[in-house]
């Protein structure tokens, strides 16, 4: 033990630490689904109705069959026998939820443009792709409903015949005295917002390899995905293998956004056509498939309430909001509206609540988790009507905001949950620090008093979110079939570096640099010298998957605690190596000491795996596993404040600036924060200003391509200007929140809020989004008197 | 994203590009790709022979030629923009081949592929009508010139013929004395034109003596907006009120008709303004 050296490097926990993950990435070195290929492999290629409903009449797949390297191919009825189950819901919202089933592919009706009625697998992809060209499907089309407000009207049609409505559920929540709030208030307000239906658009499509091990018949998947492990439960369930004889590996994974947040037909195909074939089928989403095939978000009209006292006081906020499921429902897609139904009334305090959310069917793409899952709709309802509340009164809608934070933390909101911490105004005060409201509000006035064609808006969005879901009771409760907790492993390995294995699934977040970070402090390693592996049920333990910004505030939270368990065993046997009492030792980064003597946690690694000299009783070895499930959620808050410059003759919006003012708690990387916020950001403008899927009335969308679809590029945005407060969570050691959904949930309403600022004097009262430039100037002719 | 199967052969002088074109009645030319590559890979376009001009150097080039300015079909984008002749004596050509697509594209997409792709939404065809420029088409029978006025004739259709290959585009270079702007609305930066407006004005004693103006995305092919022309020359106000007479744009995703014919307006206006200013 004479050797031991001393730790006396700074911890790294908060520290812009490189990504790890990066250098392999951008070197073109990432192993992502389309760089695997395994032996003998063939292809799948899935043939889609181009109609949004119809009848399947016949499919025809003689010709494709007869083509050279054509393996094999099949209708949906041919297929029937080898689903075990439907595709998984696993959140039914209500008791009474209808839940129609969902097959890989269909067999009956054709529900949405995009969904599958036959399959092809040949030897390679451009075979299969022929192929799929030859499969002659006739279908009777059938009048659709793709718009959501038009799916409950009478004689709307029907997406599942023998539901009788296109009704899926009716969700309610309600507290407080609603009623009696409004009818004493001294003003109410009432505003109807359409949250239009956007792509996430990862930039890797999904994709898939599965191969059945001969001999044994268990099953590999290979899929891009978030969720592994929900992947392996639910698959098993859909092609009937045990759970434990399918193992899931998710690769290298090129963003989610949500929509890999999701167990999808093609998944459960290639899983039954590798055991049926006995060759590894594989499937590449092809770019304007991704568009039919893979999840939608939003597509949501909100209708949203406030009574107020004429100080601008909000007394009570009602919601009655109308989601679109699209055609099926997916993993999650009933419960994306709840995931914001408690927070409609945003960072203020309110005394009454109610939310009456109605899931409808569409003959649409399903909708599912979208950045943000339904607190972006939340925080864009609350945030444009507290503007409209502010100018109804003649109240500056800073001041209106100030009056109605919450201040005082924990605070258990009208809707039933209790928010750890925060500092609403301190982001706020620094946003507008930032902006420099003064002059721009000076500029502005002096634009308008001109006539310039390009005037300025300036708008705010001051935000809470819920993200980490968690307890598991809670979920429990509120009907969602899986857990909040996670899990994590640390292995000391005897030469002196460790493996962290984690049950989340990183795809762009940078786990691997994070929680190389989290156990460098805790164990005093270097970063480097601490590999984390994920993304492989066989490797990593059973965890809950990366979504909902969850992996820092559950995941890392359960590797702090694997480390606590690491300290904890390496102290006893420091002690018995040192031969002093435990209560003797120090520890710091690494180190256990007492007075002369010290020894580290590397060194403890090859005594604990020797295991020559051990305390009585312990086991060999230096490895623990934790499993965290966190008290609450997590709740980050923040300001953020948009700039833009609206030409009116055109109807062009650019926006100038962009301020991000987020308390997301304690920081492990602000490197990696600040490209999260960056991220959400530009998703959340995307959907203020360019993003829209656009259906003509027989549901087929019109623009269901990336020339069409307009994801904004580095171009269209401004640089971010990005600064944080720190409100330290009370509910986990490290004092984390969550952060990658943030920027999306704020910045759809700053944007918009800055819009409608900019055409107020216009006589614009509102605007939807996008803010096109044809929607902004239809706006402007239709305010003129 | 897969296209269906083609073979592939490179071109090594106009006349050889000729014989591949004529052996295979699909024979589909590449002078850049940008156009012609997704439309194979959305299998819209299903040639079954691809001829390659990106290798015959005898096609890129920009030359004097007296009054005009001769430009070799397959000089790319950033050629056009930073050649010193173009810059000089027709920099409306320039100045539009550098608010092409982005870096990548202009440093593939040349000004031939542009023109004979007859794409009603690309910027150069209405700045060639609008300078009335004269382009060469070649064939295994001979050569012929065709002004652009009459070379553009429908939405991906153009004079050039089964077996033709357009070898040559001629500008006028413009005088000290001639005014030009070309403006395009996009929704992002490399879009493709909402609505575009080349204007070119020749002024003389204080008014204009002669104005050419053409729309971009107006209707299925490059447009003259005469009235306007002619409101221009005869000194009346606001000569853009009149820009979208006579035209027939498209509706779609980005804008519908009524929202074209306006952007076209606000456009043409801004693009007459500064080519009076320049």
């Amino acid at each position: 033990m004479a050797t031991t050296e001393t730790r006396t490097r700074a911890r790294v926990v908060g520290t812009p630490v490189p990504r790890k993950e990066d250098r392999k990435l951008v070197t073109g070195n990432g192993q992502f689904i389309d760089n695997i290929n395994l032996t003998g492999q063939v292809w799948l290629t899935v043939v889609r109705s181009p109609y949004a409903h119809a009848r399947i009449v016949r499919v025809g797949l003689d010709a494709a069959r007869k083509l050279e390297g054509v393996v094999a191919a099949f209708s949906g009825a041919e297929l029937a026998a080898d689903w075990a189950g439907s595709l998984p819901c696993a959140w039914p919202v209500t008791e009474e939820i209808r839940m129609p089933p969902h097959y890989p592919l269909a067999f009956d009706k054709a529900r949405h443009v995009g969904d599958g009625v036959a399959v092809v697998v040949a030897e390679t992809r451009a075979i299969a792709k022929d192929a799929a060209e030859l499969v002659e499907v006739e279908y009777e089309p059938l009048a659709a409903v793709a718009d959501v407000a038009q799916a409950l009207d009478p004689g709307a049609p029907l997406v599942h015949d023998d539901l009788g409505t296109n009704e899926c559920y009716v969700w309610k929540l309600e507290a407080g005295e609603v009623e009696q709030a409004f009818a004493d208030a001294a003003h109410t307000l009432k505003r109807r917002y359409r949250q239009q239906r956007v792509v996430p658009a990862a930039m890797e499509p999904r994709g898939a390899l599965a191969q059945e091990l001969p001999g044994t018949g268990e099953l590999t998947l290979w899929t891009s995905t978030q969720i592994p492990h929900v992947a392996r439960l639910t698959l098993a369930g859909v092609v009937g293998v045990p759970e434990a004889r399918l193992r899931v590996i998710a690769p290298d994974v090129g963003g989610g956004f949500g929509s890999k947040l999701d167990v999808y037909a093609e998944e459960a195909l290639c899983l039954a056509l590798a055991r049926r074939l006995k060759r590894p089928v594989k499937w590449i989403e092809e770019r304007s498939e991704a568009f039919g095939a893979t999840i939608h978000g939003r597509d949501v009209v909100q209708e949203i309430e406030l009574a107020a006292t004429a100080e601008g006081k909000i007394t009570a906020v009602r919601v009655h909001l109308t989601a679109a499921m699209g055609a099926y429902l997916q993993l999650i897609t009933p419960g994306i509206p709840l995931l914001g139904a408690w927070v409609y009334a945003g960072c203020y305090g309110v005394s009454a609540y109610s939310l009456e959310c109605t899931g409808v069917f569409t003959h649409t793409t399903p909708t599912d988790a979208c950045r943000g899952a339904g607190r972006p709709e939340a925080t864009y309802a609350i945030e444009r009507a507290v503007d409209a509340l502010a100018a109804e009164l003649g109240i500056d809608s800073v001041e209106l905001r100030r009056r109605n934070f919450i201040t005082e933390f924990p605070a258990t909101i009208a809707s039933g949950l209790t928010i750890d911490s925060g500092d609403y105004n301190a982001s706020l005060d620094r946003a507008l620090e930032l902006l420099d409201l003064d002059a721009l509000r000076a500029e502005q006035a002096e634009r308008r008093v001109r006539g310039d064609v390009e005037q300025l808006g300036i708008g705010l969005a001051t935000y809470v979110e819920m993200c980490g879901l968690a307890p598991s009771g809670v979920l429990g409760a509120i009907r969602y079939v899986a857990g909040g907790w996670d899990a994590a492993t640390i292995r000391c390995l005897p030469s002196g570096t460790v493996q962290v294995l984690t049950g989340t699934s990183p795809h762009g977040q940078g786990h691997e640099t994070s929680w190389s970070q989290i156990a460098a402090d805790e164990l005093g390693y270097e970063v480097d010298e601490i590999e984390v592996l994920h993304g492989d049920t066989t490797v990593s333990p059973l965890g809950m998957d990366t979504y909902g910004s969850r992996s820092l505030a559950v995941g890392g939270i359960a590797l702090h605690q694997a480390a606590q368990k690491i300290i904890a065993k390496a102290r006893t046997l420091a002690a018995h190596q040192l031969d002093v009492g435990e209560d003797e030792l120090e520890y710091d980064l690494g180190t256990f000491s007492a007075g002369e003597k010290a020894v580290t946690i590397k060194e403890l690694a090859f005594a604990a795996w020797s295991a020559h000299n051990l305390p009585a009783g312990m086991e060999p070895g230096l490895e623990a596993t934790a499993v965290y499930d966190p008290p609450n959620f997590s709740w980050p808050g923040g300001a953020h404040a948009a700039v833009v410059e609206i030409d009116t003759e055109t109807g062009d919006t650019r926006l100038l600036r962009y301020v991000a003012v987020d308390d997301v708690g304690k920081v492990v990387n602000p490197t990696i924060v600040d490209g999260q916020i960056h991220g959400g950001v530009a998703h959340g403008i995307a959907q203020a200003l360019f993003e829209e899927v656009v259906y003509d009335d027989d549901g087929t969308p019109l623009n269901a391509s990336f020339a069409g679809y307009l994801v904004p590029s580095a171009a269209e945005l401004p640089t971010f200007e990005l600064d944080r407060t720190e409100t330290a969570s009370p509910t986990n050691p490290l004092g984390v929140k969550g952060v990658g959904e943030t920027g999306a949930i704020a910045s759809p309403a700053a944007v918009m809020n800055a819009v409608a600022d900019a055409l107020a004097p216009f006589g614009v009262t509102d605007i939807d989004m996008p803010a096109t430039p044809e929607r902004v100037w239809r706006a402007i002719q239709e305010a003129r008197p | 994203m897969i296209p269906t199967a083609f073979d592939y052969e490179v071109a090594e002088s106009p006349q050889h590009a000729l014989e591949l074109l004529g052996s295979r009645e699909d024979a589909k030319l590449l002078a850049g790709g940008h156009s012609l590559i997704p439309l194979l890979k959305l299998r819209f376009a299903r040639p079954s022979l691809l001829v390659d001009l990106g290798r015959i150097d005898g096609l890129s080039y920009v030359r004097d030629a007296g009054e005009w300015l001769a430009i070799g079909a397959m000089t790319r984008y950033k050629t056009l923009r930073e050649d010193p002749l173009v810059q000089e004596n027709c920099p409306i050509v320039s100045h539009t081949a550098g608010l092409i697509g982005d870096a990548q594209v202009r440093h593939r997409g040349t000004i031939g592929g542009s023109l004979a792709h007859g794409d009603p939404a690309s910027d150069l065809p209405a700045v060639m009508v609008a300078l009335g420029a004269e382009l060469t088409i070649v064939s295994a029978t001979g050569e012929r010139t065709v002004p652009a006025s009459e070379f553009f004739r429908g939405v991906f259709e153009t004079a050039v013929g089964e077996g033709e290959l357009l070898t040559e585009v001629r500008v006028p270079k413009l005088g000290s004395w001639t005014g030009w702007s070309y403006r395009k609305f996009t929704r992002r930066a490399q879009d493709w034109a909402t609505v575009g407006v080349a204007a070119i004005v020749r002024r003389e004693n204080g008014g204009v003596d002669e104005a050419r103006v053409a729309l971009t995305n107006m209707g299925a092919t490059p447009l003259r907006a005469t009235a306007t022309e002619q409101a221009l020359v005869a000194g009346e106000d606001d000569p853009a009120l009149k820009i979208a007479d006579g035209t027939d744009p498209p509706t779609d995703t980005q804008a519908s008709a009524e929202f074209r014919a306006h952007l076209a307006r606000v456009i043409g206006r801004r693009s007459i303004e500064e080519a009076l200013d320049r």
